[in-house]
């Protein structure tokens, strides 16, 4: 469950404070399905680093599974994020001196597990995302959609609570952008809490509950009911 | 916490991927490790081919040499004109008065025709005693050296090496066979079986006649030399207070020798040539230095042209320690490699060398290749901080927009 409570995030340019977030006041519940819209510049992507534990807020508390995580020191953050938090990335974010199959296990090499017990869920992930076949494929050997899709098993494959995804379809075709957001969505189906930054209203139109932002704030809400 | 192994793996692709970078490091740090080992396999070279030439005279050995090389104010011999005593028999019968002393052998030089039925040869003639055998650590193949006998007799036998041997007899026996020496006959009682240089002589083209058939031939009654061996290494300062005060005694007051040890001798060529060895390994060393700081070059473009990379690593939950690690194991594995591949270079270098220059033991020492691969190690992490620190305390938000 995340929480947030009068969430400020300001950032110094020049002589002049922005306020990327300005009182920010949310709660998502898990296995949500929440997009997130709003012009470029709203605070959108500055919101989704926050909820990802890339970026600490200026002021406020951010409640995360019944843990205050403006009080934790940067490396419980980082096995946070490691556990719990799974990031997809429009630009997918693959290292393409690795493969397919090695670019989903990363986050299992950072988090110490052993070879062994890492290869059976690997593989569980490459079967959920029609990879298969692509194992042992380097990046620039994959479509967008398949990179896209080794990016999602990446993002799941320590089993987090919360999976966000920033503008995941914008690179993609429609026909793989369509097959990415149903591979969110089944996700989302087995209980992971979704969450997408998007330009794109039909994607929007797709979530469940919808959060338009503009200047920071949170300007509609059409379901804070759940909250 | 991320394991060693998947670590290493990770960097080692990570050098992989950038096939030029890596080998231009490697090559960088490999020189610099391969010039320290060979350079100080030269200095050592040096030093054990000097060394050797020296202990061939024989350890715990004092020479005595005629007239002194140091300038004393007041000497009464210069004061009343008179030139140094010659170094005489008697003089190195009396040295053998000592209870530490177990050989003394005068010597003598000359150069001299040598010839028998015809053959002739110019060489030059070594006048001694029968302990100049067991001084010189030489070995016969053939019949004796020369007898033991009266220092002052001049015997009319001789000793040769085995290149005059071949030059005069060829294949018929040399043993017993009379030589011409300059004007006088001297038989022929046995054959040095030993090799290699003494005293800048070829032992091989040796004749070794008494030391007073020496003193007759060329007319000159002085001794060129005295060799005294000393029992004990202690106990040379006291046999060298002994010799000069027995000699000043035997010439009216008067210390007109030099006495010197061959170990002083060898000890100051060894001292400036191990001076010599640490002085250019030092100068290679900062070769080594050099390569850190190329390394810490590329290591900070390696950063930044991965900056993204490391934003990923973070958003997937690798801490700032982990990065750090990474980083550092990339810089570990660059120094091992490249110091791997700098001993190859410098043991096939001090091998060539070795095989160009067969008189000289180029072998690197073992300090040099053990100090040269320690300061690549050490300079690869040090200089590897900065970059290593540099990238993880890179923000993630700002790392992951970059491209």
């Amino acid at each position: 469950m995340i929480k947030l409570e009068n969430i400020h995030r300001n950032f110094q340019v020049g002589d002049q404070t922005v306020h990327a977030l300005d009182d920010i006041n949310l709660s998502i519940q898990d296995g949500e399905y929440v997009s997130i819209m709003g012009p470029s510049g709203s605070g959108k992507s500055t919101l989704l680093n926050l909820l990802g534990l890339l970026d600490p807020p200026t002021s406020g508390t951010y409640v995360l599974n019944n843990t205050s995580v403006t009080e934790l020191n940067e490396d419980q953050l980082a096995a946070l994020r490691n556990k719990n938090i799974g990031f997809v990335f429009q630009t997918f974010h693959l290292i393409p001196r690795l493969t397919a199959e090695e670019n989903i296990e990363l986050p299992l090499v950072l988090a110490g597990i052993e070879e062994k017990n890492r290869k059976e869920q690997v593989n569980e992930a490459l079967v959920a995302m029609d990879l298969i076949d692509r194992a042992s494929h380097k990046p620039d050997q994959l479509s967008g959609g398949q990179r896209q899709r080794v990016a999602i098993a990446r993002a799941t494959i320590t089993k987090p609570s919360i999976l966000l995804a920033d503008e995941p379809t914008g690179n993609l075709d429609q026909k793989s952008g369509l097959n990415v957001i149903e591979k969110l969505e089944q996700l989302n189906n087995t209980g992971i809490t979704l969450i997408v930054v998007t330009h794109d209203a039909d994607l929007g139109a797709r979530s469940v509950r919808s959060i338009r932002m503009l200047d920071g704030r949170i300007e509609s809400d059409d379901n804070p009911g759940l909250a | 916490m991320l394991l060693l192994r998947d670590a290493t793996r990770f960097s080692w692709f990570a050098l992989r991927a950038n096939t030029t970078r890596t080998l231009l490091m490697l090559l960088a740090m490999s020189i610099g490790v391969g010039s320290v080992i060979i350079l100080t396999s030269l200095g050592e070279g040096a030093r054990n081919y000097v060394t050797a030439e020296f202990s061939s005279l024989g350890t715990n050995l004092v020479i005595v040499i005629p007239g002194r090389s140091e300038t004393s104010g007041a000497d009464p011999a210069t004061m009343i004109g008179i030139t140094e005593r010659d170094l005489t028999l008697d003089d190195a019968i009396a040295l053998t008065r000592h209870p530490k002393v177990s050989r003394v052998a005068p010597f003598n030089i000359g150069a001299a025709e040598v010839s028998w039925q015809g053959r002739k040869r110019e060489t030059t003639i070594q006048g001694s005693t029968h302990e100049l055998l067991a001084l010189r650590k030489w070995t016969m193949t053939q019949g004796q050296f020369l007898p033991r006998a009266d220092i002052d007799r001049a015997n009319s036998v001789c000793v040769i090496g085995s290149n005059i041997r071949n030059e005069l007899f060829g294949p018929r026996a040399a043993l017993g066979q009379w030589l011409r020496i300059g004007d006088r006959r001297f038989r022929v009682i046995g054959i040095l079986g030993s090799e290699g240089q003494s005293m800048g002589f070829d032992v091989k083209d040796a004749v070794i006649i008494p030391v007073a058939s020496a003193q007759s031939l060329f007319n000159i009654p002085s001794l060129f030399r005295i060799f005294v061996e000393v029992k004990t290494r202690e106990a040379i300062p006291k046999v060298m207070t002994f010799i000069k005060n027995t000699i000043r005694e035997r010439h009216q007051g008067i210390e007109d020798v030099t006495v010197i040890t061959q170990d002083a001798v060898l000890k100051t060529f060894d001292r400036i040539l191990s001076a010599l060895t640490y002085a250019v390994g030092g100068i290679a060393a900062i070769s080594l230095f050099v390569a850190g700081i190329l390394i810490m070059n590329v290591m900070l473009v390696a950063v930044s042209q991965r900056t993204s990379e490391i934003g990923l690593l973070k958003s997937l939950g690798a801490s700032a320690r982990a990065i750090l690690n990474l980083i550092l194991i990339e810089a570990v594995l660059l120094s091992t490699l490249g110091a791997i591949a700098g001993l190859i270079i410098g043991h096939v270098g001090s091998w060539a060398i070795r095989y160009a220059f067969p008189v000289l033991p180029a072998y690197p020492p073992t300090w040099a290749t053990l100090a040269s691969i320690l300061i690549a190690l050490v300079t690869g992490v040090l200089f590897s901080l900065l970059p290593a620190r540099k990238a993880a305390r890179l923000d993630p938000v700002i790392a992951l927009a970059s491209h």
